[in-house]
């Protein structure tokens, strides 16, 4: 279990002031000047050798991201933007970070920005935040007064700006061309790559957009060493993450552990365990509402990281925890993810815009067992028909947890099915 | 985005335009970016004018603000039309958007909602007949492990149950204003009962609450 002593986000839950006295005593903002006079190339470098890999969900290598930003301006600026449009369901980290550790993220920026030779951050976070937002311009306005940011930033010569976008409810702006998008003051819908942002990203300027935990990681690492951090989890799946435990657990919460840890050591020391014990656990999203469900027998076992949640053809995601104990309508779980991603496709791709409400349609249909078993492939091959024929993943992200759905509970469906042609009708259960 | 809608002509305004406040607010906000990049101003000040217009955009808004930023009117309603936060037509004083996705499904929000039912007599996508309360179901809010939530203008009540989501609005029938926050005691996404980490982590920093 990580201790203390290698925690990041050491106000995770606000028992302390986010403001900035507060931050410094709890090592923030000490001696930025010292990391930015490292240079560029050092600050990357480093970050490769923490191993970290993007906490938004992707799991790409930050540092080799951070690399691809040119390194001679063409005559365009070049500007960082932080992912702060927490969406996914399951997840509401940043959210903790934004409230109560602001000023991480705001070092991070200066750090992350400096690295890519940025001129400003755009912070967007998401719009019903508002209470965040507040927090976050406060850090932002302190570290303007105190000279860490702005013109000579911590006395370092560099100069920078960081602002905040207040979104206005659009899970999709959390797909970052589609935030781009946004932040131009457009409708949030995503656009073909390539070009990449780092070519042509905001106002056709290189651009690199990260999410909220891996700006607000870095200024720890670069203090205590990308070795530091790669010594803390496993191969290729290094560091500490903060994980969102919600659904049938007896106490759900943040927590930031050690990649890697398993599934129900999570659970079982942190979230109070499963409501009515381990076994009486149907089913674990580990990454948040688009990665397909476990069920009990493989969460038995499983490790909390990017390539072990692959292997068992899920994935870490956002690392948002949802437990699923056995009074869990399942089915009902998976058709209401359904809705949600209806709602939120952007209308901008046909297999999209169509399929997830036609999918939506079925999967209600098969709550009630309303529907011929042929027909639970026939949805499958529409899941696959969606999947990877879209511009950004909303649409492989709508179609995977029915496919969770379909690979671990068909008999469960299938049962439904014979009950409702019987003549006895599975009635939806109460989730609580 | 679907289910937009836009008040009927008889409630539109004929004319809107800022307040001096805010559009000294606006002003700071299209600063935030480029020269000649305004554009990007346009939700902050869709919000501006929501908040000063009893919270929703009227049409003269989005003429006005196209106007102030230079752009074809039918993008800024484009903008508007397309983010759930804007409301295009009159809402309620309180505005009530109960999350039921999925974590907060699992945690009991349709009892959030039979308690809205109980205590307002109206269902999601309802306005009570006094116009005091609209009572709308939204997608996640971001406060899964503090689920079930709803959120009442900028604040989220969370950990919520029958008992005192009907105790929230109760109070704001009486026109007082409920403590937001975790309703069970918690500080904020700690487990209850008493974190399991950043126990032994004691810096000599300031409380919170203490100059927030």
């Amino acid at each position: 279990m990580l201790q203390d002593k290698d925690r990041i986000f050491t106000n995770l839950y606000g028992q302390q002031s986010w403001r900035l006295e507060a931050a410094r005593k709890r090592g923030d903002w000490d001696n930025t000047k010292a990391i930015i006079e490292k240079g560029q190339d050092w600050i990357i470098e480093e970050m490769k050798k923490s191993g970290l890999r993007g906490r938004g969900g992707a799991g790409f290598p930050t540092g080799l991201k951070w690399s691809f930003m040119p390194k001679q301006s063409d005559g365009r600026p070049s500007y960082l933007v932080v992912n702060a449009d927490e969406g996914e369901p399951g997840t509401c980290k940043d959210r903790d970070m934004m409230r109560h550790d602001p000023h991480k993220l705001v070092e991070g920026c200066l750090i992350a920005g400096f690295a890519m030779r940025a001129v400003a951050a755009y912070i967007y976070i998401r719009g019903e935040f508002y209470r965040e937002a507040e927090n976050l311009q406060g850090a932002i306005d302190e570290a303007y007064a105190a000279g860490l940011i702005g013109k000579n930033a911590c006395g370092s010569g560099y100069d920078f700006d960081v602002f905040v976008h207040r979104g206005a409810g659009a899970y999709i702006c959390g797909e970052e061309t589609a935030l781009i998008e946004s932040l131009e003051g457009k409708k949030g819908q995503p656009r073909l790559k390539p070009p990449f942002p780092a070519n042509m990203g905001v106002w056709g300027c290189p651009t690199t957009v990260n999410n909220v935990e891996s700006i607000a990681v870095a200024p720890t690492i670069l203090r205590r060493g990308g070795e530091w951090f790669a010594g803390i989890g496993r191969q290729n799946n290094t560091g500490t993450k903060v994980f969102c435990i919600s659904g049938h657990v007896n106490n759900p919460c943040n927590v930031e552990e050690e990649m890697g840890i398993p599934l129900k050591e999570l659970i079982e020391k942190h979230a109070g365990g499963v409501r009515g014990g381990w076994d009486n656990l149907l089913a674990v999203i580990p990454g948040g509402s688009s990665v397909p469900l476990l069920p009990k027998a493989i969460c038995d076992d499983v490790l909390m990281d990017f390539d072990s949640l692959r292997a068992q053809r899920s994935g870490l995601g956002t690392a948002a925890v949802i437990v699923m104990d056995k009074s869990t309508d399942v089915v009902r779980a998976i058709a209401r993810l359904s809705k949600f991603y209806k709602h939120e496709s952007c209308g901008q791709c046909t297999p999209c815009r169509e399929g997830t409400g036609w999918m939506w349609r079925v999967m209600e249909r098969l709550v009630e067992g309303r529907a011929e078993k042929r027909e639970i492939d026939m949805l499958l091959e529409v899941t696959t028909q969606v999947e990877g024929h879209t511009i950004c993943a909303l649409g492989d992200a709508a179609a995977w947890p029915i496919q969770g759905l379909i690979r671990h509970f068909r008999g469960e469906i299938e049962r439904r099915i014979d009950a409702y042609h019987t003549g006895a009708p599975v009635l939806p259960a109460a989730a609580e | 985005m679907s289910g937009v809608h836009i008040a009927p002509p008889e409630l539109q305004p004929a004319s809107f335009e800022f307040t001096p406040e805010s559009m000294a607010l606006a002003k700071k906000h299209i600063a935030k970016y480029p020269e000649g990049r305004q554009q990007s101003a346009v939700m902050p000040l869709l919000d501006i004018a929501q908040r000063q217009h009893d919270n929703w955009v009227p049409q003269a808004a989005i003429r006005y603000i196209a106007e102030l930023l230079g752009m074809p009117a039918i993008r800024v309603l484009e903008v508007a039309s397309f983010y759930t936060m804007y409301n295009l037509a009159p809402v309620g004083t309180h505005f009530v958007q109960v999350c039921t996705t999925t974590p907060c499904w699992l945690r009991g929000s349709d009892k959030v909602l039979s308690a809205c039912r109980k205590h307002l007599g109206v269902g999601p996508g309802e306005t009570t007949p006094d116009g005091k309360f609209t009572v709308i179901e939204v997608e996640c809010l971001g406060a899964c492990v503090n689920a079930p939530m709803l959120q009442l203008g900028d604040d989220f009540y969370e950990d919520l149950d029958e008992e005192s989501t009907g105790r929230i609005l109760e109070a704001l029938k009486r026109g007082e204003t409920p403590r937001p926050g975790p309703q069970n005691g918690r500080l904020s996404s700690e487990p209850k009962g008493g974190a399991t980490t950043l126990t032994t982590f004691n810096p000599a920093a300031p409380a919170a609450g203490s100059d927030d």
